[in-house]
């Protein structure tokens, strides 16, 4: 994919910082000189000077935390119940045609318009933020994992079964590893699904995570603190992101990668 | 064989039948009355044109697929669900992706309730005969075909079976490697004797392998047109016993009655 005149790692990380430089640039000139006006586009070093004030008091931190826990507990518990019913539905085909218009349906409903029925539910607490997570995760989580079963080879399974695999071998040491394969490989879209979920969630009703912050600034027409919320947002999802990254190579290292595989006699 | 003993694996007068894959279709009666058998310790090749329903007749044996008709006894034993005496040699690919090498060679062990130290050390044993030593580590995808051949083959033998069951386990292999292949299965088998119901489309390997060659005619319903015993003095190498004067001999006579199938089936895949 990389072509010839690509440059090489560090100097790409120093031509990324570069365009980030010149974006902020521009968007000072912008708003300095007034062809933006400053008051719905506020000002770059004072979104900056703002977040720098968050992470030096220590303010940011508490919010950053319940953000966080939003999330982890969003993941875990969609990725739970999604791993458990996908495996389910996937190896009893009965119940499976007979939800399958159902999950359909639900999956195919906004589920943003469930914020306030759950903050009904589960008060303004990180509760209704991780239900509304929930709903958003573990959609992703079960296709993925009814997709994996159904996509085990049917050779492997023979071959499983002929080695003297029992029905909770196979679902233990043959369905159970390539469902969850096939949920490794989503983990990118459903831990930024389980972060939506948080944030959303803080927007429409909370009393703290990061984005109640945005939500109080927005109500005081304080559009600089505004940027600065959605800055940090930002980067603690392009930290979240690698972080999956780093885990999914370790998980998935047993997979061809597309170069392995284009190289290898197969 | 005149033998008091039963065979280890006997197809009685097997029938298998699909059901049609369209409404306007007919069922297909891919084998019709066929009956194989294998003595104990017997080395038998089942040799047939490409969809003449070899690898159905494996799968019957290996209780993976109910026949239509006919029974298969296990030893005189009529066999019931899962053939728990046979292992099987699959066509294609069969490791376990997420598993090493190692892993996969000891899943067996670790089915049947070995522990985990145990079925390391055996199937690391298993490892070392095979000539994987220092590939234990690394993930189906990273060997070779030939090499994932040797693992599936440990994989299947760590288990002793008392049959074993080969569809084509070389075919997707060049010569060379085949040939190597060839002469580890022969002197695997014959430090320990199994039965073994070989499947092949090659008959220079059919024979090189074989005690005996069972001919299978072109589908629909086929079955065994002829028999072969191949009297060729052990222990083989599959390279040398090709140029000896007797080989030659069975080749010519196997390969008239085989080359009528295989035009037929030719002509009817054609024509299909
Ligand atoms: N599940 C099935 N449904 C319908 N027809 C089938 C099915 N499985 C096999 N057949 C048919 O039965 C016949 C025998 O198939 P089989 O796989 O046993 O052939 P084979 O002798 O092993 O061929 P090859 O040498 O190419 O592997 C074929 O004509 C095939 O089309
Ligand atoms: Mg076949």
């Amino acid at each position: 994919m990389s072509g010839r005149s690509t440059p090489s790692g560090p100097l790409m990380i120093l031509y990324r910082l570069v365009f980030l430089l010149a974006l902020f640039a521009i968007w000072h000139a912008l708003t300095e000189s007034g062809l933006l006006p400053r008051f719905f586009f506020g000002s770059p070093l004072l979104v900056l000077e703002k977040a720098a004030r968050w992470f030096a008091s220590g303010k940011i931190y508490k919010h950053l935390a319940i953000t966080l826990l939003e999330t982890v507990l969003a993941f875990g518990c969609g990725t739970l119940l999604g791993l458990a019913t996908g495996l389910w539905l996937a190896l009893a085909p009965a119940a499976s045609s007979l939800l399958d218009p159902y999950i359909k349906g639900a999956n195919a409903m906004p589920r943003v318009i469930l914020a306030p029925i759950f903050a009904v539910w589960f008060g303004l607490g990180i509760l209704s933020k991780v239900a509304l997570g929930i709903t958003l995760v573990f959609f992703i989580v079960f296709f993925n994992v009814y997709q994996g079963v159904k996509e085990v080879s049917p050779v492997v399974l023979s071959n499983a079964r002929m080695l003297g695999a029992t029905r909770r071998d196979l679902l233990r040491h043959i369905y159970l590893p390539s469902a969850t394969s096939w949920v490794f490989s989503s983990l990118h879209t459903s831990v930024g699904m389980a972060f939506v979920g948080a944030v959303v969630g803080e927007y429409l009703g909370s009393a703290a995570g990061v984005g109640y912050l945005i939500l109080q600034a927005e109500g005081a027409f304080d559009i600089n603190t505004v940027f600065a919320g959605i800055l940090v947002l930002t980067a603690f999802a392009l930290l979240l992101d690698w972080i999956v990254t780093v885990t999914e190579r370790h998980l998935l290292r047993w997979r061809p990668t597309s170069e392995g595989a284009r190289l290898s006699n197969r | 064989m005149v033998r008091s003993e039963p065979p280890a694996l006997a197809l009685e007068s097997i029938t298998c039948t699909f059901p049609a894959a369209a409404r306007d279709d007919q069922p297909y009666t891919a084998v019709r009355e066929a009956s194989v058998r294998v003595g104990k310790g017997e080395f038998v090749s089942l040799i047939g044109p490409t969809g003449c329903g070899k690898s159905t007749l494996l799968n019957v044996a290996a209780g993976l697929m109910a026949p239509t008709s006919g029974s298969v006894l296990v030893e005189g034993a009529p066999l019931r669900g899962l053939n728990r005496d046979a292992g099987y040699l699959f066509q294609a690919d069969a490791l376990i992706p997420w598993r090493s090498a190692l892993d996969n060679i000891a899943a067996g062990l670790q089915f049947h309730g070995v522990d985990r130290a145990e079925r390391t050390e055996r199937a690391q044993h298993w490892l070392e005969r095979v000539g994987l030593a220092g590939f234990g580590n690394r993930y189906p995808h990273q060997l070779s075909g030939g090499m994932r051949k040797r693992v599936a083959l440990a994989q299947t033998l760590i288990l002793d079976p008392k049959i074993i069951l080969m569809d084509e386990p070389f075919s997707a292999l060049d010569a060379q490697t085949r040939e190597l292949m060839e002469n580890e299965l022969l002197e695997l088998w014959s430090s320990d004797r199994k039965s073994v119901l070989f499947i092949t489309h090659d008959l220079e390997e059919a024979i090189s392998l074989s005690d005996r060659v069972v001919v299978l005619s072109a589908g629909p319903a086929a079955g065994p047109i002829g028999e072969f015993a191949i009297d060729l003095a052990r222990p083989r190498d599959v390279s040398e016993v090709r140029m000896t004067k007797r080989f030659l001999e069975l080749h010519r006579k196997i390969w008239e009655l085989l080359k009528a199938e295989v035009l037929k089936s030719h002509v009817r895949q054609k024509h299909a």
